[in-house]
């Protein structure tokens, strides 16, 4: 390396950093699919690329990049958390019912991202001190978390609409366009936004951060090193309880019903987006932006589904599931390439 | 001069009467041991002699049981590996613990990066780095290439670097010359000689001597968890050194000798035989036979493709092209599990990652390959793997010989060992070896390369491949020679022939052609 190089900015050696290469493949192909879509969208229904569509997107999915920010840490490191579909349920049950009975609603915001503080600590133990599997471990904390929330309520608790919680969901508009095509965004897109950044900044430019993906290189390389790893995997999993309860507060804001079955399914579905992100299961490699662009696919398709009309909703599914296979493929390529290199 | 610093100086560390029990086993027993500033002193001992067990202590991967460590002159007790580095101490371990996701300067710095008020300034940790591999004389590495696109002794170099950027007083260097060529092996004792002269003092674990006496000042012999010498190493003849190891006499390895070239087998039809056997990439046609009761060795660099030959045979690769021939009959090997029922068996040189189960139990993988030929829906009975438990057991003479213990647990020769038993159970008629005693110590090789010479008299043909020729020629009736992945030539083995004649012909071969 010669001196000029060294001599670069910061700026550059990051941008370096992104630069395409076998890692960066999966994420860029998310991105390229990503624009595909919303050009087939364009082409075949109209009405796609346009600002209150992309408004619109970013509205309805802030959750699940929320979620998806927080899995994409436990991933990295090669773990997994069932939990937080179900730790949705819980806190925004708990959320509403406080709420309705005249509780301080900051308080009560804060309560149910305490909730799922207290269960992402609960699954970091019981992996980290109990020597119990991720899957197992965040199950566990799945069933009870929905257990929880059908004790509370088994009907649809509904958030008195003039709640200061709601008015998390208020609509800004940014730019007015023609008609109604304008550029709306609502605090939840803004806190979904922050999460995105300071997820960035702490897998990127912090210690905590580096030792994530060192985790998921090889642990047993981490502990060697010396570095703090049963800290950090503890700290994971209290990032992805905490996250699920935000996520419970923006989806309980825009929504403003709550129930025990609320999020089925959604830990999958940001298990999904991370993936499609570009992380690798095994962990190690990803980013977090990859899984924003992974979440915004998911809900993109379901738009171009309801928009196409002939589509069974049912479809969604399957949809999803194969461009899954069609990334966990491309990730499979992508290791045995690395491998051979 | 490094070896007479011990006389003037203080040690940098001193373990005094340390014991450490595992259940059943004492592993140390009131060790003492000394490192000096600016000294390379080598730890020696057969496979489960306590080194491991010393070195884990040292580095807080142990708790010690009885007995005091002292770091610069501060009596201590580490309760993890942070701990140990942070009093200074270092460890490069035989399997390169960095991660190879990162790039060389991440892994350099990792949980040491520079930071700045947004945080990690990654511009001023690709420089500190860059530091970092310069005093190693690693200058033209560039810090921000994935570790993965760097060789194995580069790695190792760059796991160094990073124990120097944490200002590591005492450096442990755990066999870290098993994976690399003597190249690199030259590399790697420059980089040290380095060091010590900076003052680091260097703990050195290596099973091949004319490494050990070629780097360290002094040396420290362990048997069976007791410290029997501590000597310059100057001063120590070699059968001394080997016979405090072995704590037996010499005679019995020397005894092996070259007998094994006068042994003749039938001379009839091969039992197994391919043409042109190849695959493409792989290893180009090769032809190869194998008589009953004849060891026929592979010889060559790393790399010369031994190894994908070996495969190529047990079906692990599947060949692209060849006639095969088993016991006259012309037969296709294009799987592990076809191979197996042509009582073909094959024991990797991966003995970690693709070879022993570490968390099932000795039983457990010695009965694996029977288990996996008779199909799972007919389980062995407890007898029966009773029997072949006690059986190879006793015979390869695995220590401990407690079939309920996990096979982590196991130094490296006794997995070997395992592994071994695991195929013989199988009762093949050709057996594959792919480097049986690589990173075992003299005692557990004297008794694998023994096995071989009984199973081979007992009629069983066997396909040895090893990186040390001494060992190839020693066993093998014919060698054949290998060289980027092609066949260059076959030897007969007898009298005049020797390692240095295999080294002249694959050296000569390059330039010939």
């Amino acid at each position: 390396m010669s001196i000029t190089e060294l001599d670069r900015p910061a700026a550059p050696s990051l941008l370096s950093r992104m630069k395409p290469n076998l890692e960066t493949l999966p994420t860029l192909a998310a991105v390229a699919i990503f624009i595909a879509m919303l050009i087939y969208g364009e082409v075949a229904y109209g009405r796609i690329v346009q600002f209150s569509t992309i408004s619109n997107l970013l509205i309805n999915n802030a959750y699940l990049i929320i979620l998806a920010v927080g899995l994409t840490f436990v991933i990295l490191t090669g773990g997994i958390d069932l939990s937080v579909g179900a730790v949705i349920a819980i806190s925004s049950l708990v959320g509403v019912m406080l709420a309705n009975a005249g509780w301080n609603p900051l308080i009560v915001i804060v309560l149910m991202i305490l909730i799922g503080s207290v269960f992402g600590v609960a699954s970091g133990v019981l992996i980290q001190y109990f020597n119990v599997q991720p899957f197992i471990a965040t199950l566990a904390m799945m069933f009870l978390a929905r257990g929880l929330a059908s004790i509370l309520s088994t009907t649809p608790q509904r958030l008195d609409d003039d709640s200061v919680i709601r008015s998390l969901s208020t609509q800004w508009k940014v730019y007015d366009g023609p008609k109604i095509d304008d550029l709306v965004t609502t605090p939840n897109v803004l806190i979904a936004a922050l999460v995105v950044i300071v997820a960035f900044f702490m897998l990127h430019r912090t210690r905590f951060g580096r030792t994530v993906y060192a985790i998921g290189g090889s642990e047993q390389s981490a502990l060697l090193m010396g570095l703090p790893v049963v800290r950090t995997k503890l700290l994971i999993y209290v990032i992805s309880g905490t996250l699920a309860g935000l996520a419970a507060v923006v989806y309980t804001s825009k929504l403003g019903i709550a129930q025990n079955i609320t999020g089925v399914g959604w830990e999958l579905d940001a298990i999904a987006a991370v993936i499609i992100g570009g992380t690798l299961l095994t962990g190690g490699a990803g980013f977090v932006l990859g899984s924003v662009i992974g979440a915004l696919v998911l809900g993109l398709m379901n738009v171009l589904i309801t928009r196409d009309g002939g589509i069974p909703p049912e479809a969604t599914t399957i949809i999803t599931g194969g461009i899954l296979l069609a990334f966990v493929l491309l990730q499979r390529f992508v290791v045995s390439r690395k491998r051979k290199s | 001069m490094a070896a007479t610093a011990p006389a003037v100086t203080e040690p940098i560390v001193e373990m005094e009467n340390i014991s450490i029990e595992f259940p059943g086993v004492k592993a140390l027993q009131n060790v003492n041991f000394r490192l000096f500033p600016g000294e390379v002193h080598t730890l020696m001992g057969e496979n489960g002699a306590g080194k491991s067990t010393l070195i884990k202590a040292l580095t807080g991967v142990y708790k010690i049981d009885s007995g005091t460590i002292t770091v610069g002159g501060l009596s201590r007790r580490f309760a993890g590996t942070a701990d140990a580095q942070s009093a200074g101490i270092s460890t490069v371990y035989q399997e390169v613990n960095l991660c190879d996701n990162l790039t060389v300067g991440e892994n350099v710095m990792l949980g040491h990066e520079v930071r700045g008020p947004i945080g990690i300034n990654w511009r001023k940790t690709h420089e500190a780095a860059h530091e970092a591999l310069i005093r190693l004389g690693l200058g033209d590495l560039d810090p921000r290439q994935p570790l993965s696109s760097i060789s194995l002794a580069l790695q190792q170099l760059v796991a160094i670097s990073r124990a120097m950027v944490t200002d590591s007083t005492v450096l442990i260097l755990d066999e870290p010359t098993s994976s690399l060529d003597a190249n690199e092996v030259e590399g790697l004792f420059t980089v040290i000689r380095r060091l010590r002269d900076e003052g680091v003092a260097i703990l050195f674990v290596s099973h091949f001597l004319d490494q050990v006496y070629a780097i360290s000042d002094r040396l420290t012999v362990l048997r069976n968890g007791v410290v029997v010498g501590e000597h310059q190493t100057a001063a120590l003849p070699r059968n001394q050194l080997i016979s405090e190891m072995i704590g037996k006499d010499v005679d019995t390895l020397n005894s092996l000798g070259s007998q094994r070239s006068r042994a003749v087998h039938s001379g009839g039809a091969p039992y197994y035989s391919a043409k042109d056997l190849t695959r493409k990439g792989s290893i180009e046609p090769v032809d190869i036979e194998v008589h009953a009761g004849e060891v026929v060795g592979l010889a060559g660099l790393l790399g010369s493709g031994r190894t994908e030959l070996g495969r190529l045979i047990y079906g692990a690769d599947k060949p692209d092209a060849g006639i095969v021939t088993i016991d006259g009959k012309t037969t296709e090997v294009t799987s592990p599990v076809g191979a197996l029922a042509r009582k073909i068996a094959f024991s990797t040189e991966n003995r970690r990652d693709e070879g022993i189960v570490g968390d099932l139990t000795v039983r457990e993988n010695l009965v694996l390959a029977v288990q996996a030929r008779r199909g799972w829906a007919r389980p062995l009975s407890r007898r029966e793997q009773a029997a072949i438990c006690d059986k190879y057991l006793v015979e390869l003479n695995v220590r401990p010989a407690d079939p309920e213990r996990a096979v982590r647990d196991l130094s490296g020769g006794n997995q070997q060992k395992v592994l071994l038993g695991r195929w013989l159970a199988t009762q093949p008629e050709l057996l594959i070896l792919d480097e049986p005693t690589r990173g075992i110590d003299v005692g557990a090789k004297a008794e694998i390369q023994e096995t071989i010479v009984a199973l081979a008299d007992d009629g069983m043909s066997v396909i040895f491949i090893s990186s040390e020729l001494e060992e190839v020629v020693r066993l093998s009736e014919r060698i054949i020679v290998l060289k980027d992945r092609r066949k260059i030539g076959e030897i007969v083995n007898g009298p005049d022939v020797t390692a240095e004649a295999i080294v002249d012909l694959i050296a000569s071969e390059g330039s010939g052609a």
